[in-house]
């Protein structure tokens, strides 16, 4: 009754290839994104601010990057830890060689050399597919890590190979990175990357380009045979992929944690941002969202659970209850709709068109 | 159906609860020290002896004496998993805890230890890395916040290295030897290479570092590189589950075990048990006492342990990282004491027992009244020292207990001041931190 488009008519093309054809969808966009800008930094704390949304920007960054290389090209990448460690180390350096740079481009230059390292290590995809690829891309994961523990330069020789964040700032002064640094700051400045590089993405996607990915993750043969190019289709998807997941680094090491080690980024964060898009929705970008909130908000929820309900238990008691639980949540999740968070959303969308006369 | 409505329900009641923050109601005449421990994950065998002493000496000390000078102690632990992301979220969740927030904050991780100095700078609160963490850090004028007595890793490796002259005959006699370190490969295993490239240019031994990724359970390919190597000395920066498997893979190479000596953090019962009577010989460097016949260790027994309020098994009391963990919390309590003599019997601010660590004057004497005489060392800090002693002894395990074989150590301070210095106004410039003047500071009181 709601959620229903009778008599929402599109009378150009323009109307009919716009992101959310829908009156509802395009509210309901405008007011989340509302909420998030206005109403979150409200209301919510500096603890809400700075552990829970930032870091799940940042990884749903990341998912949407994994998710054009292997949701939407196809192309299965074990990789991802490798890359935000480019994007990480990258943004490093280039801040505290150029201290007068500003945060923002050195940030998307960052997104740019993770994406040219991601074009290499994408070259062997045009011979080798599927779990063959996984196995390539392993081997980017961990040379990169190797690299940058390795090579101290990558670290401004620090005795203990931790890079820490200088202070920098956006408009002048308003601290982003750094002790000074306010959490609303930090809030704003990882949503307007999401938000941005989330709409770029789905521009992508519904166009030719994505559509290309698309062509070639269905079917490469057929995809070649009506004119797609897999050369270019599939390094321009690991490009743009590395270019998201390094600018997610990049975050990750400057607003969330301020200091980080090579080893924050090692095989286990791969498997996290791979598990995100599978859970989320391989192939949708609201599901590399929903995948991010569900691999990062729920440990923590469940985490603080006991304490909110005023139980008191031991933490291991807590932590080991959390992994059963979680564990348990993916499986049913998995077995529930293999397709993902996002699919099932599309589902609740369908059922919403027809409530409250089904049939 | 039902099940899923119970689901949603109880998961519903948690999120409005914990979105408006509910829980318990506090007194106001409370202190709070939040823990960050890791009970769970590879490096659990380590992390529970520790977090285990440290909580019941605070149960200890609140029903022993109801507190510290009438103010009873709070605290509630957050798993970390040696995790430093969810070190960083554990910290963010507790610091500000009724009803002064945290008063100080134990990381007991190099890598959290890391991610928090400049949260904690920001947010006034003193970070007490004790023997881990930043060595640098121990110069006070620019790591206002943070501390590292009684040692530090790079005076660890100092010392150890003084050992080792000692025992080929005089630091001369290090020219051409060759000394190995099996570390970590994480910001704590890293933390002494500076340190002991440094002391090889000094004097003239060769210094070759091995890698060991974590959670370090294979290091066969380490071990037999080690043996073709095969150096003079083998140091050892490992922890969890990496100690007992080196101390194995050593002696299956046929490494002389008293020519492998850890850092303290390589040192305890669970690292060498399993290698059984082939540890026989290992040595570890140490910076305090170790065992239960400690007045302190036994007011423990009796206040807590008695009670059947315990956080561990009986047995644990009293093994070296126990033992570390008790004593952090007597670092910090008399910490506190120090703060409460110039702010007064009240809760207090991060701020203010930072001004109680910077100012703590743990004298012989007093231990001895704390129960904690030859366990815990005595300490002086000072705007410029953060360090405060740092003195060390070598133990050796002898298949079933450790003992001290040598005295207190004391490391070329002035070399490590000059190192400390150095590195720290390096971090200064890169993140415009000015360094007060210890001088005004001092004239301010």
């Amino acid at each position: 009754m709601l959620y229903r488009e009778v008599g929402q008519f599109r009378t150009s093309y323009a109307a009919d290839q716009a992101i959310f054809p829908i009156r509802q969808d395009r509210f309901g966009m405008l007011a989340l994104l509302l909420v998030a800008y206005i109403a979150v930094p409200l209301m919510a704390n500096e603890y809400w601010l700075s552990t829970i949304f930032v870091p799940f920007f940042v990884f749903s960054l990341a998912a949407l990057g994994l998710n054009i290389l292997t949701g939407y090209a196809g192309q299965l990448s074990l990789g991802t830890g490798g890359f935000m460690a480019v994007g990480a180390f990258t943004a490093y350096k280039l801040a505290t060689a150029f201290p007068g740079l500003n945060i923002v481009l050195v940030f998307v230059a960052a997104g740019i050399v993770t994406a040219l390292v991601g074009l290499l290590f994408g070259i062997p995809s045009l011979r080798i597919k599927g779990f063959y690829l996984a196995v390539a891309t392993l081997a980017a994961q961990f040379f990169l890590i190797w690299l940058f523990v390795k090579v101290a330069w990558f670290q401004n020789y620090s005795p203990s190979g931790v890079i820490t964040a200088p202070p920098r700032a956006v408009f002048g002064h308003f601290f982003v990175t750094g002790p000074e640094a306010l959490p609303a700051y930090k809030y704003w400045f990882t949503l307007t990357f999401a938000a941005v590089l989330a709409l770029a993405a789905k521009n992508m996607v519904r166009g030719a380009t994505g559509r290309k990915w698309m062509a070639i993750r269905d079917m490469d043969i057929a995809a070649e045979i009506i004119g797609i190019r897999p050369l270019s289709t599939k390094l321009l998807a690991f490009a743009v992929s590395s270019f998201y997941i390094g600018i997610a680094g990049a975050l990750w090491a400057f607003i969330y944690t301020a200091s980080v080690e090579a080893l924050a980024f090692d095989i286990d964060r791969s498997f996290q941002i791979l598990f995100m898009i599978i859970i989320g929705g391989l192939g949708s970008i609201l599901g590399s969202f929903l995948g991010a909130a569900f691999i990062i908000l729920l440990p923590i929820f469940l985490n603080n659970l006991p304490d909110q309900l005023g139980l008191h238990v031991g933490v291991a008691l807590v932590t080991n209850l959390q992994d059963i639980i979680y564990g348990a949540l993916i499986v049913s999740f998995l077995i529930a709709e293999p397709n993902g968070l996002a699919a099932l959303w599309r589902i609740g969308k369908e059922k919403l068109r027809l409530w409250p006369f089904p049939h | 159906m039902k099940l899923r409505k119970l689901a949603v329900g109880l998961a519903l009641t948690g999120a409005i609860g914990w979105a408006t923050g509910g829980g318990p109601v506090f007194a106001q005449n409370e202190q709070f020290i939040p823990r960050l421990v890791y009970r769970t994950g590879p490096y659990a065998p380590d992390g529970i002896p520790f977090a285990n002493g440290y909580v019941d000496y605070l149960d200890m000390i609140n029903a022993r004496d109801g507190g510290v000078n009438g103010i009873k102690i709070t605290y509630e632990e957050c798993e970390t998993g040696y995790n430093n992301d969810r070190g960083v979220e554990c910290y963010e969740r507790l610091k500000n805890h009724p009803p002064t927030g945290a008063s100080l904050v134990d990381p007991l991780s190099t890598g959290i230890t890391y991610a928090l100095i400049s949260r904690a700078t920001a947010d006034k609160i003193p970070v007490v890395s004790m023997g881990y963490g930043r060595a640098d850090a121990s110069y006070g004028p620019v790591f206002r916040y943070v501390f590292t007595f009684p040692a530090t890793y790079w005076a660890g490796a100092n010392a150890i290295v003084e050992y080792i002259g000692s025992q080929v005959g005089g630091m001369d006699k290090l020219k051409g030897k060759k000394i190995a370190l099996v570390y970590l490969n994480a910001a704590y295993g890293k933390e002494p290479i500076p340190t002991l490239k440094a002391l090889a240019t000094k004097y003239g031994y060769t210094f070759t570092g091995y890698a060991v990724n974590s959670p370090g359970i294979d290091q066969q390919a380490t071990w037999l590189q080690i043996h073709q190597a095969n150096p003079d000395y083998v140091l050892m920066w490992g922890w969890g589950v990496m100690n007992s498997t080196a101390i194995k893979d050593a002696a299956s190479v046929g490494y002389p075990m008293d020519h492998f000596i850890g850092i303290w953090w390589s040192g305890d019962n669970p690292d060498v048990e399993p290698a059984g009577m082939a540890a026989k010989g290992y040595k570890a460097a140490e910076f305090h006492g170790v065992g239960a016949n400690y007045p302190v260790i036994q007011d423990i027994l009796k206040y807590v342990y008695d009670k059947g309020h315990g956080h561990g098994q009986r047995s644990g009391v009293g093994g070296p990282l126990y033992d570390r963990g008790v004593i952090n919390a007597i670092y910090d309590m008399a910490a506190l004491r120090t703060a409460q003599k110039k702010f007064g019997d009240k809760p207090l601010t991060g701020e203010q027992v930072r001004w109680g660590l910077e100012n703590l004057d743990l004298t012989g004497a007093q231990i001895k009244a704390l129960g904690g005489e030859g366990l815990v060392t005595p300490i002086h800090l000072s705007c410029e020292d953060h360090e405060g002693a740092g003195n060390v002894r070598i133990s050796q395990w002898d298949g079933k207990a450790w003992h001290m074989i040598t005295g207190w150590i004391v490391p070329d301070r002035t070399f490590l001041r000059e190192m400390y210095k150095e590195s720290a106004l390096q971090y200064a410039k890169e993140n415009n931190i000015t360094p007060v003047n210890c001088a005004e500071v001092h004239a301010s009181r």
